[in-house]
């Protein structure tokens, strides 16, 4: 045991005598001075391209600078040059935890615009993917926030229910990813009946299946001591920051645009607006949980209420026609041709249009001077402002909860840097 | 009394003649001030009791490229007590692209000043910290604008130089 202690004095003096030769090292303490440290952009915990920079004393923040930029697509550049129906699966790539969402957000936006109105089925089927998105998207919010904290089981747990959201997804839209849904006017595909039944299952498994998560996690006196009293957002803050969605409810302000401003049969759907009033990140977690039970209630509404009919507007100058119809008839050939190559032309203006996606309000801002493709459009991603309160949440915290407070924002970086 | 009357009536009276134009276009509220009003509109919109809009939204550009006025700053902004979005353009006149930040007024904007700034060139007065927000610092051009190419202009991110 001794002679151990010595091969170690040995090989410190010896570090110690190199390092005294080399000027370019500092030989100060560094947990007593102040430091400025990188976290990203290329680290596991700041969930995607996320570059922090720390200014620490010890293990404490001092101060906390957020830099995106190193994702970003140009997307609104690229909507200028495209048509309102090419823009469709760009859309999917904005927050792609929640793809069907956003699909959804989009074409309704442009509905408004040129005030198209789609059949009562599509808009049923509409909120119908928008909600298992949303549960879906929550999902993956709750695993990787638990993960970040440590709880590791959690993230298996929660991917497998959303592994059997996108098993539905695969069966309506083809795709489990990049879904690429909805049309300009109603929707790609019909959901049948399989479908449906599908989803009906997945709700009866999805309620036992939260009950033993919460089991898992709140029992666990790390978990919730990890997230306790961290990252507190005042209500007045919440408001000032432009924060959206459970980040702003989970500081106490009852929002949530599916009832400020219904869209699609939302007013016609009876749901709660879970609150807490703590606006920490342990009451951002629960509020998650709480919004997929009301999830789980609206659609299972849904499914007592879905109409027959039609799936997509009967608006030939604008909607595109069917497919098999196009194959077979003139006129449809034409519309088709028409509507691919000039586009829809909506009237001259500009309007905006937001839906409540899962991290918040997602809005489009459309610009029309009349041709076929968008004179501007700009993207109110909620990640994007969410993100702004990361400076403020994290000032006197120390390094370990600056993981905790990022996951409890629960930011998508393909949104925020877009 | 509805909401966009009262919006519009409490603005006219506290404005007058800088209140360029009222626009009413699906269902939407536009109001087009005088860009040297912006902070005080903003200032009489969070704090008047009956308005209190305190959340801003969005803060935008629009490059309109060949008209007079190219430059178009566009806000909006939340009322919870009217639960009403209500949607404020500042035109930009000449070759003028600077107009006075609202950060200080709402902190949201903080952020979308940058991207406008970035995305436009338009500069955001008195803003506490205006650097780009995507595009690296030192980079010359501003992507939104109508004149800069979809494709990007070849060789205007240089790649680092090669180590010998």
């Amino acid at each position: 045991m001794e002679k151990q202690t010595d091969i170690y004095k040995i090989n410190d003096e010896k570090i110690y005598k190199r390092l005294l030769e080399d000027k370019d090292i500092i030989l100060d303490d560094a947990l007593e001075n102040e430091m400025v440290i990188n976290m990203g952009p290329q680290h596991p915990a700041t969930h995607g391209v996320l570059r922090l920079v720390l200014r620490l004393d010890g293990e404490t923040v001092l101060g906390i600078v957020p830099e995106l930029g190193y994702l970003h697509r140009g997307y609104e550049k690229m909507a200028e040059d495209m048509s309102y129906i090419e823009f469709i699966p760009h859309t999917d790539r904005l927050d792609y935890t929640a793809t069907m969402c956003n699909n959804v957000a989009y074409v309704l936006a442009v509905e408004k615009l040129t005030g198209i109105i789609a059949p009562k089925r599509a808009q049923y089927i509409r909120m119908i993917i928008s909600e298992l998105s949303r549960i879906a998207a929550h999902m993956v919010a709750i695993g990787t926030f638990a993960m970040d904290v440590g709880a590791v089981t959690m993230v298996m747990w929660t991917f497998r229910e959303r592994e059997k959201i996108q098993e539905i997804f695969d069966l309506v839209a083809g795709a489990r990813f990049t879904t690429s849904y909805t049309r300009i006017g109603g929707v790609a595909s019909d959901m049948d009946n399989v479908a449906l039944k599908m989803t009906k299952d997945f709700l009866e498994e999805l309620k036992p299946a939260l009950d033993e998560m919460d089991k898992l996690l709140l029992k666990n006196r790390i978990f919730i001591e990890r997230l306790e009293g961290i990252g507190v957002l005042s209500k007045e803050d919440a408001i000032a920051l432009g924060i959206t969605g459970p980040n702003l409810r989970a500081s106490g302000v009852e929002y949530d645009v599916r009832r400020a401003k219904p869209y699609l049969y939302y007013d016609e759907m009876d749901f709660n607006i879970p609150t807490y009033p703590e606006g920490d990140s342990l009451a951002r977690y629960f509020l998650r949980g709480d919004e997929v039970r009301e999830s789980v209630k609206i659609l299972s509404q849904l499914l007592d209420k879905i109409p027959q009919g039609e799936i997509i507007a009967n608006d030939p100058k604008r909607v595109l026609p069917h497919k098999t119809e196009i194959y077979s008839k003139m006129e449809e050939l034409i519309h088709d041709f028409m509507i691919i190559n000039f586009g829809i032309n909506p009237p001259v203006g500009d309007s905006f249009f937001s839906v409540e996606n899962p991290k918040g309000e997602l809005g489009f801002y459309i610009v029309s001077n009349g041709s076929g493709h968008p004179w501007k459009m700009k993207i109110r991603s909620p990640s994007f402002c969410n993100l702004q309160a990361i400076g403020q949440l994290c000032k006197g915290a120390m390094i370990s909860d600056v993981i905790a407070i990022i996951g409890s924002l629960d930011p998508v970086m393909g949104e925020a840097d877009k | 009394m509805d909401i966009k009357n009262l919006i519009v009536d409490k603005v006219r009276n506290q404005f007058g003649d800088s209140l360029i134009e009222v626009v009413e276009f699906a269902g939407d509220l536009s109001l087009t001030i005088d860009s040297k009003k912006n902070r005080e509109l903003s200032e009489f919109l969070k704090s008047d009791p009956e308005l209190q809009f305190l959340m801003c939204k969005d803060v935008t550009g629009i490059d309109w490229g060949t008209r007079k006025n190219r430059f178009t700053v566009v806000y909006h902004v939340y009322s919870f007590q009217l639960n009403f979005t209500l949607r404020i353009k500042c035109n930009l006149e000449g070759e003028e692209t600077k107009i006075d930040t609202v950060a200080d007024i709402w902190l949201s904007a903080n952020w979308y000043e940058r991207e406008t700034y970035d995305m436009y060139g338009i500069i955001f007065k008195g803003h506490p910290d205006l650097r780009r927000m995507y595009m690296p610092e030192g980079f010359e051009y501003h992507p939104l604008r109508k004149d800069f190419p979809v494709l990007g202009i070849p060789n205007s991110l240089p790649l680092p130089n090669k180590i010998d």
